[in-house]
């Protein structure tokens, strides 16, 4: 009995510090007062502040089509990827391929970052292409992250897959392309939907590598808070998070009820 | 099939056309599914590593690109292979660098372990409650980390300083009376690190605990065994493979980690991402930051690499 009542203590402080920050960040954000911790009365004010922000409203808008593009991207390499690894027993590069696939995992941001730049710029003096940096460098940079998570999220459903229902497709005569489009790509479309918005988050959230291979006049939301942060206290940036947190919290309640209600039916 | 259908299928579906007009050219689809993503990442993963190392055995220069060409052509038609490598000698000679990696690698050694502290309760609690709270309390699990990683770095700057959460509840309640010394300490790089990759460290753990099988538990404490003899001999040997996968995964990106330190640490914090980070964007020495990246991925990623190659070889044998 005396060991429950510690778990449960346990876990209450696990939450307590997982969402303690978040909360005080929400909080704060209808502060009244210039300094994130004295309170000064309840305000909506720097939520007004943020929208008149146009630097903030344009790095939004450049993250969230960045992401999108490279989320895009990743789906299609990465489920490529992934039917050529799980489907075909054996073909040269194999090896090549799977540690290629799995090395982004590991690899620091610093590193893809760094390496991504060096190779656009060894590029460019050789081929004149990308002319410059900006939007394609980053897009470019974050597919080849993104692919590697897409890739881990389709191979482990399409493993899981019947192969049966494939083959008796076959059977009927359908092409392998028509069996992946008609069979295979409606199985595992909850797969390639997790694996985009996975993809999208991480693209949203990259500020490392973004910040290597972009150029003059393409900085990104992250990019654009980690230099206020830098620079010293701005309320707004709590009102921004709210959002940010607001909009997650959204998504995931929806998924949720989504996915609760599908077996009932 | 009629003439018609034949036709009608293949202007409802784009994608047979296209597979045909490829076959025409020779190229098998299957050929090809496999060679879009090798060559991708052989573009975009692969080759990058080369021109890093190329870059980290060039010379400095004051120029665009800033770095000095390996290979040179002469006028007479002689080629002039100058490598340099003054960069990792520099790397070797000053102790910043030695002393970053070591550093790096107990932050994250340590994070990893106090993670590992505050996750296993909290996995073993989810696994252990009923099916309906199970996926509720998995799902606050997992909504921090769909959030803004930046942002929860940065809630931690309003609770860690002087004037901030912690120091003012303290203050007001009397227990001490000059504000801690927090932010800009490595105890604040560990606080943000373990706060952010806690739920990687939960997620592995979770998975591992929810096979557990009861029975064991009661076998055990049928034979006489006390719940903490149990827990020891039984169901934390058999969660072994869920600790060291959520460990990797604190581990490995906590290593390479510049957001933490850069925000949370201070100036004697020293990581080794922050140090490439800081060569290439304060110092602009592109050659030295490409060897710093060269030994990283010698010292620390190839390694981890390899770790989970040798795993992945003993989990396929079982």
């Amino acid at each position: 009995m005396r060991r429950r009542w510690l778990l449960t203590t346990a876990t209450i402080l696990g939450f307590i510090f997982l969402y303690a920050p978040i909360i005080s960040l929400v909080i704060f954000s209808f502060n009244e007062s210039r300094l994130v911790t004295v309170w000064g009365g309840f305000s909506t004010k720097w939520y007004g502040e943020l929208f008149q922000n146009s630097q903030i409203i344009d790095a939004a808008r450049l993250s969230l089509v960045i992401a999108a593009l490279s989320a895009s991207l990743a789906l299609v390499l990465g489920t490529l990827a992934a039917v050529a690894l799980t489907r075909f027993r054996r073909f040269r590069g194999r090896t090549l391929l799977t540690g290629m696939v799995t090395a982004p995992l590991v690899m620091p941001d610093v590193i893809i970052g760094l390496s991504m730049l060096l190779l656009f710029v060894a590029m460019q003096s050789m081929f004149g292409w990308p002319g410059g940096r900006g939007v394609l460098t980053i897009v470019l940079s974050h597919a080849t992250l993104c692919m590697a998570f897409v890739t881990v999220v389709v191979q482990s459903r399409l493993a899981d897959l019947d192969v049966a229902l494939e083959e008796a497709a076959q059977d009927l005569g359908a092409t392998p392309v028509r069996v992946f489009f008609d069979i295979t790509l409606p199985i595992i479309s909850p797969a390639l939907v997790s694996g985009w918005l996975l993809a999208f988050t991480l693209s949203l959230d990259d500020l490392v590598i973004a910040s290597f291979v972009s150029g003059p006049g393409s900085s990104t939301l992250p990019m654009v808070i980690f230099s206020k942060i830098r620079l010293g206290v701005s309320p707004d940036i709590n009102a921004l998070a709210t959002i940010i947190i607001g909009v997650v919290a959204l998504g995931v309640v929806i998924a949720t009820l989504q996915m609760w209600r599908r077996p009932k039916t | 099939m009629s003439q018609a259908e034949a036709t009608q299928t293949i202007k409802t579906r784009p994608w047979s056309l296209i597979a045909r007009a490829l076959g025409h050219v020779g190229v098998s689809g299957r050929t090809l599914v496999i060679a879009a993503p090798t060559l991708w990442l052989l573009i975009f993963f692969l080759i990058p590593f080369a021109v890093v190392a190329k870059i980290a055995l060039s010379e400095i220069t004051l120029a665009s690109p800033p770095y000095l060409p390996i290979l040179e052509w002469t006028a007479d038609g002689r080629m002039i292979v100058t490598l340099n490598f003054g960069n990792f000698q520099f790397l070797l000679d000053d102790p910043l660098y030695i002393s970053a990696y070591l550093s790096s690698i107990k932050i994250a050694a340590f994070s990893t372990l106090i993670a590992l502290l505050i996750a296993y309760p909290m996995a073993y609690f989810i696994a252990r409650s009923g099916e309906r709270y199970r996926n509720i309390l998995l799902m606050l699990v997992i909504l921090p980390f769909w959030s803004s990683f930046l942002l929860r770095v940065y809630a931690w700057i309003g609770f860690l300083k002087s004037n901030g959460v912690i120091n003012n509840f303290l203050m007001s309640t009397g227990i001490i009376s000059d504000p801690l010394p927090m932010l800009q300490t490595d105890f604040a790089v560990y606080v943000g690190i373990v706060y952010t990759y806690l739920p990687f460290m939960i997620l592995p753990l979770y998975t591992n605990l929810v096979k557990l099988d009861e029975a064991l538990l009661e076998a055990a404490a049928d034979l006489g065994a006390r719940p903490m003899t149990t827990f020891f001999t039984v169901t934390l040997p058999l969660s072994l493979p869920g600790i060291i996968a959520g460990s990797m995964l604190v581990f490995i990106p906590a290593i390479g980690e510049f957001v933490i330190p850069a925000l949370l640490g201070g100036p004697d914090t020293l990581m080794i991402g922050r140090v490439l980070w800081d060569e290439f964007f304060s110092n602009r020495d592109w050659p030295v930051a490409s060897a710093v990246a060269i030994a990283m991925l010698i010292a620390v990623v190839l390694p981890i690499m390899f770790m989970r190659n040798v795993e992945a070889n003993i989990a396929g044998d079982r």
